[in-house]
């Protein structure tokens, strides 16, 4: 079944189109809503709920917001910071941890043995801190190109060069 | 294009973060679709993420679809169910609201387009009633103008009365001699016929000379019967004779309707 088939199956609220998309993605997403909020039972809660959101806006995905991955990845993305705001940042909306991906591939034990340590280190091996930095900005957290700049204090083009630099090294890592 | 140097950029990367504007979005897949390794390196480094954010899972048990998939359940029927219910009475209410604001809009519509009719009519009425004001000023000056002049000082007023041909006629003079100026009052003239038109004389009595001073032009028309004329003579007296329209050398005696001379 190829992938844009199941899109525009699922965006007719095709449910078995949408458990394959699931099953595509689900660990991705909830990967991702991990990283944030550190916390696997609450991860996995909020995981399903932004999956019954990604249902409810079929109807809003089109090709201008990028990857269909992309656009599940941002609903997760804001869906988790919101729970991470609601809950301990309530009068610090910015003050939110920046550091998540590092502190989880340096003490990974925090979460329990719950998360797949040796691959995540088997993939992080090598690259340096300020690229697990700016892969959590990027990615798990959303910032654009512009707010990652300013955020890490760099020039803005570099951030564009130095997160291909990062990726081919997780992809080396794949290898 | 050069398609490695796209790739280097690291656009691409940042294409799959979500990091670009929807206009990148859309440059970056007419160049997915132009040029497949493009595409092939947008799908490598998605896969790349796919894999990193797979080791962070707090890992899914099998059935966890089944928890979403019951709330879609809910999702689905809530939605047909309320809709059904719904839907007929939000269709008769909107066309029933779309009825009376077109209704209510025509309605708005025409009593504008009346409204206009009527602010229409008023200025033209206003612009008549300012046109008769701005005619009435202008007679009201005029006849103040000529009430200065025949109140002035050095008027001498001559009284001509009718003679053979219309014993019931009458008219004035106001001559002043200073300013070389007669005003004909020719009120008590009957109309002249047409093709006719009366001309004023100024007249030597000895020996008789009549000299032409002017012609009452639009006699029928002028309803103050008041006509200005120059008169640089020494005269002694003044008649007003009836002569074909555009004047005679000299008076025609038989038609002399007044008469009068300029008192001591």
């Amino acid at each position: 079944m190829d992938l844009d088939n199941l899109i525009q199956r699922f965006q007719k609220k095709d449910t078995v189109a949408f458990e394959a998309l699931y099953d595509m993605y689900a660990e991705n997403i909830c990967g991702v809503i991990n990283v944030i909020l550190k916390d696997p039972e609450r991860s996995q809660e909020l995981c399903q709920d932004v999956f019954v959101k990604i249902w409810s806006k079929s109807d809003q995905y089109d090709t201008s917001k990028g990857r269909f991955f992309t656009w599940i990845l941002n609903i997760a993305r804001n869906a988790a910071i919101d729970e991470l705001r609601s809950k301990s940042h309530k009068n610090q909306k910015k003050n939110l941890p920046v550091d998540s991906l590092v502190g989880i591939y340096e003490n990974s034990e925090d979460l329990n043995g719950k998360i797949d340590t040796i691959g995540l280190q088997s993939l992080l091996k090598g690259l340096k801190d300020k690229c697990i930095l700016l892969i959590d900005l990027l990615y798990f957290k959303g910032f654009t190109q512009k707010e990652a700049a300013k955020e890490l204090k760099t020039p803005i083009g570099t951030i564009k060069t130095r997160i291909r630099s990062c990726i081919s090294e997780i992809r080396k890592n794949m290898a | 294009m050069d398609v490695k140097a796209y790739i280097a950029s690291g656009i691409l990367e940042l294409y799959v973060a979500g990091a670009l504007s929807p206009e990148e979005n859309l440059e970056v897949q007419h160049y997915a679709l132009q040029y497949p390794e493009v595409k092939s390196e947008i799908e490598a480094i998605e896969k790349s993420i796919l894999e990193l954010t797979r080791t962070t899972s707090p890992k899914l048990s099998k059935d966890s679809f089944k928890t979403v998939r019951a709330q879609l359940d809910d999702v689905i029927q809530f939605k047909p169910e309320a809709s059904e219910r719904k839907t007929p009475w939000g269709n008769y209410m909107g066309w029933a609201a779309s009825i009376l604001l077109a209704v209510g809009l025509i309605g708005v519509y025409l009593q504008n387009n009346q409204l206009k009719t009527e602010i229409e009519i008023t200025n033209q009425e206003k612009e008549n009633l300012e046109q008769i004001l701005s005619t009435t000023q202008e007679k009201v000056i005029d006849k103040e103008a000529l009430l200065q002049q025949l109140r002035a000082k050095n008027i001498t007023v001559v009284a001509l009365g009718g003679q053979a041909v219309s014993p019931d006629s009458y008219a004035k003079a106001y001559w002043n001699p200073e300013e070389s100026k007669v005003i004909i009052d020719a009120q008590g003239l009957p109309e002249p016929p047409p093709g006719y038109a009366y001309q004023v004389w100024s007249l030597k009595l000895t020996p008789l000379t009549p000299t032409s001073i002017g012609l009452l032009e639009d006699f029928a028309t002028d309803e103050s019967k008041l006509f200005a004329l120059s008169n640089p003579n020494e005269s002694e007296a003044f008649g007003i004779t009836l002569e074909p329209e555009g004047g005679s050398e000299t008076p025609t005696l038989e038609q002399l309707y007044t008469l009068g001379a300029v008192g001591p």
